[in-house]
């Protein structure tokens, strides 16, 4: 046995060895471990986020297109719920317990994932019902109330080109980790492209709270707060009172029209039909069942990512390649009767006086002198061959915005389709195609696609004798300028002079007398001197597609406008009215009584059943005229 | 002589006393503070009736030092143990349950606790009966009479049931360690706990295996072929290793899949166990029979823990070992506490959060948190700055004890400072362990700074009476 003194040693070294473990336990915890103060932090201090108020919208004219009004979010830490009145809870927000119980349950299988933070129990309460939930807090303590606001629409427009807002799904959260769950977002249109400028910055304040999850002082008497900074207005190109007008005229009606300031290239309405109703924006999570199911895709945005044939609108272009190719001048003259031929190739026509020169035949829209003109353009004796002046024709059209995206700061834009040698090559090998195998191009139609914002821009570009700015939608405000790039002119490839001679024909298209062969006649107003030109575009599904594109007044230009009308018929019979009568909204601030009737016309016809994705569509009787 | 009881007191001592009910003072109120500020000694709040406590605590230190003498101790220890064991049993009867013990006696409106004053009286009736003459710890019959004066008052503090209590009566196997009990009791206690956990937390086949490593140990110490036996060893143990493995291989069948581990293992080691039990039988080599025997016994009881564990264990016992071992992780039941506990002490960093700003202990996410985890309000407000000051004052305290101890010439003292020291050691050790996480949750509180009487009166009787004895070695 050992002496006892030795034992005594071994027990001291024993209770000093001891002691050490609990040494090195408190350095561990105390000097190595950080996360024991940061969960101390989660469950001392309560981060009670201030969320910004979101910038408004306003209209060219500053008036508000989108406003802000209060609403409150409840949030819960289920961490420390304990039992609570259900049903009192329920009462107050008329909600299901059911709902409420299956809530929890879910918070209970993700408490780890969950841990001390607060989440939101209920989204957009109205003021009442917060301030019911005000006077009985007392009964769930470990719920609170956090101010939110939320979009009001004073204007009943625009709700495919406004975008909504809507609170951050986790797959956002994922790709934008500068988003945190609560938040609200910007999706598509305007609230989408300038998220940066409405969203503002959040701010918190800190409290201090206890165990039972009641809020004590605030911590160090708010020096850590931090304040919410509002989000910044933002000034669209957008006049409200022109698209809402524009909205009622296209209401049962598929199709969009866009009209642009031809020397600013600033959007002034974008109007996509059917479209979003800004009453469902507001709340678009409860209707987003019922928008995806809807047969005519409200929230598709026709206006710029839609690319159709543009058809007649598209002679306009090739006439102005033509001059500006040397291969046709404004008195040559072409005969047509009822349509053109060669080698076996038809092109229909409808009745008009013939012979006609490029003036008429833009007038007219007749299709043999575009068949004539894309003719003298593919076969120039300057190319070597047909391919190569096909190349000169693409990058004369590619100069008009067509085939790409315009760059627009409106997001989503489709850049549509323009067809390249390569094109033609893949399809009927090199050598295989002329002038007469795409015969079709010259009058817009075949592989050619068009988004209304192109055929919109078209006008502008042709109202400003050869250059476009590329269309936008946000406007200078304060200290926030837009980018240069909107303020560039982008020239095309044919000179000012040629597009005189264009609109000549225009002009004459709305403002020729009676009997002339005209198409655009009901067009016309008096005083304004718009010049229009109208399109049918031929479409396998259903009755063509109106189209008509204008602008006015015809010296120096106010307003650019493109219609495009699916199924309708003739351009000149849905578009060319619809057009006008924006126009003259714009221009005059009415309609003048003697074309209220149009307007009437315009407002009460329902084509929905004359498109295919109608549940009720009615097959048309096709007839063969062009 | 008055004068001279100063010089001959051991100061030391004394000081880490004061110290230590100061700080308790201290944190108690820091702990039970809340903004409606009451004054240090208000007696609404515990920190004022602590106050009282330290008063009643001082009058007492004061008489066992000054009125009280110290011959008389030998002699009423049996008197005041009948005494404390029928308050033990009355407890049974009239006690008041809390928190599922009925440990709390109520008497004239103050609530005491049996089992803490028997502390006192079975360290002294201990010291009394181990330093009669011609007592040897290896003689069974003095062995036997010792351990019925432990085991009488923890067979009744085992029925209230009081776990803390019985855990501090273990630690007096350090003070019979130090009077000659054998060293291997602790190994063997030691080893058992250790098995026991590795059981619940891994598996009996980790267990054996790790058991059989150390019966390997032991036999290659007392072996001539020492390289030979230590590596037979290490093979059987690697080799056996690979069994969970070659189980899974789709050679075998389900049924033989689904057989247990263990049984497999335990096989093959009952039949290398035979043969070594006949070749030390033919070398009359005593050792490692015993040895052998001593592992059959382990292996037996590794057998048995799941029995013990839950049948023997009560509930909200299971769940604190479980949450230690980091077997559950239930951070809103059993493992709340010392989840919370570790915040506030964590938090506290290098310096603390100071005097009374102490976020976790104040708004309550420290349960008990002026009683059993009042180690948290000093981790919080005075960092590891204020939680190493203390343990290293109680080390000292401890240390210094055994080492007074050790001078004395009486046994009677020296017994008796041991058994104090023990209980301290126990105290200290289980209760911060417990708030760090590195020991289940048992409530007993910390020596001399948690609030209530019972605990801080038995030490101050404990170790003034200690005190006092030491005095005597001067005459």
């Amino acid at each position: 046995m050992q002496k006892g003194s030795t034992r005594s040693r071994y027990l001291i070294i024993g209770v000093i060895a001891f002691m050490a473990i609990i040494i090195v336990q408190l350095v561990r915890i105390q000097l190595i471990d950080q996360s024991y103060k940061v969960s101390a932090q989660n469950n001392a201090l309560y981060y009670q986020t201030r969320y910004p108020a979101r910038g408004r919208i306003l209209d060219r004219n500053m008036e508000v297109i989108v406003g802000n009004k209060s609403t409150y979010d409840i949030l819960v830490t289920p961490i420390f719920v304990k039992d609570f009145d259900t049903l009192a809870l329920c009462n107050i927000f008329s909600i299901e317990p059911t709902d409420v119980r299956e809530t929890f349950k879910r918070y209970r299988m993700y408490r780890s994932k969950i841990g001390f933070r607060t989440v939101t129990f209920l989204k957009q309460v109205s003021q009442e019902q917060y301030t019911l939930f005000l006077e009985n807090h007392h009964k769930f303590p470990q719920f609170l109330g956090v101010a939110h606001t939320t979009r009001s629409y004073p204007f009943n427009a625009g709700g495919n080109l406004l975008g909504y807002v809507t609170e951050t799904d986790p797959d956002y959260l994922n790709k934008h980790p500068e988003y945190s769950q609560g938040d609200y977002v910007g999706r598509t249109g305007i609230e989408e492209v300038c998220e940066k400028m409405l969203r503002g910055e959040k701010g918190y304040s800190i409290f201090l709270r206890d165990s039972r999850n009641r809020l004590h002082s605030s911590y160090m008497d708010g020096m850590y707060d931090k304040p919410a900074v509002p989000g910044e207005d933002v000034v669209s190109t957008i006049d409200a009172h022109l698209q809402s007008y524009g909205e009622m005229l296209m209401k049962n009606k598929v199709g969009s029209v866009i009209a642009i300031e031809p020397s600013t290239g600033e959007i002034l309405s974008m109007i996509s039909s059917p479209g979003i109703d800004v009453s469902v924006l507001g709340e678009i999570g409860k209707h987003f069942q019922s928008i995806s199911s809807d047969p005519f895709k409200p929230m598709f945005n026709r206006a710029v990512m839609s690319p159709q044939p543009p058809g007649s609108v598209f002679k306009l272009v090739n006439a102005l390649i033509g001059l500006q190719e040397g291969v046709v001048r404004p008195s040559t003259t072409y005969p047509c009767h009822n349509g053109y031929s060669a080698r076996g190739i038809t092109v229909g026509c409808h009745a008009h006086p013939s012979p006609m020169n490029l003036e008429e035949s833009i007038m007219a829209s007749c299709n043999s002198y575009y068949c004539y003109v894309f003719r003298s353009i593919l076969e120039n004796p300057k190319y070597k061959n047909e391919e190569e002046a096909f190349e000169a024709w693409y990058e004369y059209v590619k100069s008009f915005g067509f085939g790409t995206r315009l760059g627009s700061d409106f997001p989503s834009e489709r850049s549509g389709f323009l067809p390249s040698s390569s094109t033609y090559n893949k399809i009927y090998g090199k050598g295989g195609w002329k002038a007469l195998t795409i015969i079709s191009l010259s009058i817009g139609q075949g592989e050619l696609g068009c988004t209304p914002l192109h055929l919109a821009n078209l006008a502008a570009t042709i109202a400003n004798r050869g250059w476009y700015k590329i269309p936008h939608i946000v406007r200078d405000h304060g200290n926030d300028s837009i980018d240069n790039i909107y303020k560039e002119r982008h020239y095309t490839l044919v000179d000012t002079t040629c597009f005189e001679k264009v609109i000549d024909g225009m002009y004459m298209a709305v403002n020729a007398p009676y009997g002339s062969g005209a198409t655009a006649r009901i067009a016309a107003v008096k005083g304004l001197d718009i010049c229009g030109k109208t399109g049918t575009a031929e479409n396998p599904h259903g009755d063509e597609h109106a189209v008509f594109v204008c602008f006015a007044p015809r010296e120096d230009p106010k307003i650019a406008i493109a219609v495009y009308v699916e199924n309708a018929g003739f351009g000149a019979t849905w578009a060319a009215p619809i057009a006008s009568l924006m126009v003259e909204k714009y221009l005059q601030g009415e309609i003048s009584p003697e074309r209220k009737y149009l307007e009437e016309r315009m407002m009460d016809a329902n084509l929905l059943h004359k498109v295919p994705a109608s549940p009720d569509y009615v097959r048309p009787v096709k007839n063969k005229k062009k | 002589m008055r004068g001279a009881i100063y010089s001959k007191l051991n100061w030391t001592i004394i000081i880490c006393y004061i110290l230590l009910i100061i700080i308790g003072w201290v944190n108690i109120y820091a702990a039970t503070f809340s903004e409606s500020a009451d004054s240090l000694f208000s007696l609404d709040t515990r920190s004022g009736m602590q106050f009282i406590w330290i008063g009643a605590a001082a009058i007492l230190a004061l008489s066992i030092l000054f009125i009280i003498n110290p011959k008389i101790y030998p002699i009423v220890s049996p008197w005041l143990s009948i005494g404390v064991i029928i308050l033990l049993v009355a407890v049974l009867i009239v006690g008041r349950e809390i928190n599922g013990s009925k440990s709390w006696l109520m008497i004239a409106g103050l609530g005491i606790q049996p089992s803490e004053f028997s502390k006192i009286t079975t360290a002294l009736l201990l010291s009394s009966a181990m330093s009669r003459y011609g007592y040897r710890i290896t003689n069974p019959k003095d062995l036997l009479r010792t351990a019925a004066i432990i085991l009488v008052p923890v067979f009744l503090i085992a029925l209230e049931p009081d776990v803390g209590t019985i855990l501090v009566y273990c630690g007096l196997i350090f003070m019979l360690y130090r009077e000659g009990l054998s060293g291997w009791f602790i190994v063997l206690a030691f080893l058992a706990v250790t098995l026991f956990l590795i059981t619940l937390k891994f598996s009996p086949f980790v267990s054996i295996l790790v058991l059989t490593a150390l019966a390997g140990l032991f036999h290659t110490f007392i072996s001539s072929h020492k390289v030979k036996v230590s590596l037979s060893y290490l093979v059987f143990i690697l080799a056996s290793a690979f069994i969970p493995a070659m189980m899974k291989s789709s050679l075998l069948s389900k049924a033989a899949k689904d057989f247990p581990i263990e049984y497999i293992l335990i096989g093959i080691v009952a039949i290398i166990g035979v043969i070594i039990w006949f070749k030390a039988a033919k070398e009359r080599n005593r050792v490692l029979k015993i040895i052998c025997a001593i592992y059959v016994l382990y292996i037996a009881f590794i057998f048995s823990t799941d029995f013990i564990f839950d049948n023997l264990l009560k509930d909200h016992h299971r769940d604190r070992i479980e949450n230690l071992l980091g077997i559950s992780n239930d951070l809103q039941g059993a493992g709340y506490n010392v989840h919370q506990s570790r915040i506030a002490i964590g938090s506290g960093g290098l310096l603390g959060k100071g005097f009374l700003n102490g976020t976790q202990t104040k708004f309550d996410f420290v349960p008990e948190q002026g009683t059993d985890f009042i180690f948290c309000t000093i981790g919080e407000e005075w960092g590891f700055v204020g939680s190493l000051s203390v343990v290293l004052i109680y080390t000292i305290l401890i240390c210094s004890i055994i080492m007074t101890a050790e001078k004395q010439k009486e046994k009677f003292n020296r017994i008796f400072g041991y058994c104090t020291a023990s209980y301290l050691f126990i105290h200290v050790f289980t209760n911060i362990g417990m708030t760090l996480g590195i020991m289940p949750v048992v409530g007993i509180p910390l020596p001399l700074i948690s609030y209530g009487g019972s605990s801080f009166l038995t030490f101050t009787v404990l170790i003034f009476i200690f005190l006092r004895l030491d005095i005597e070695r001067w005459k």
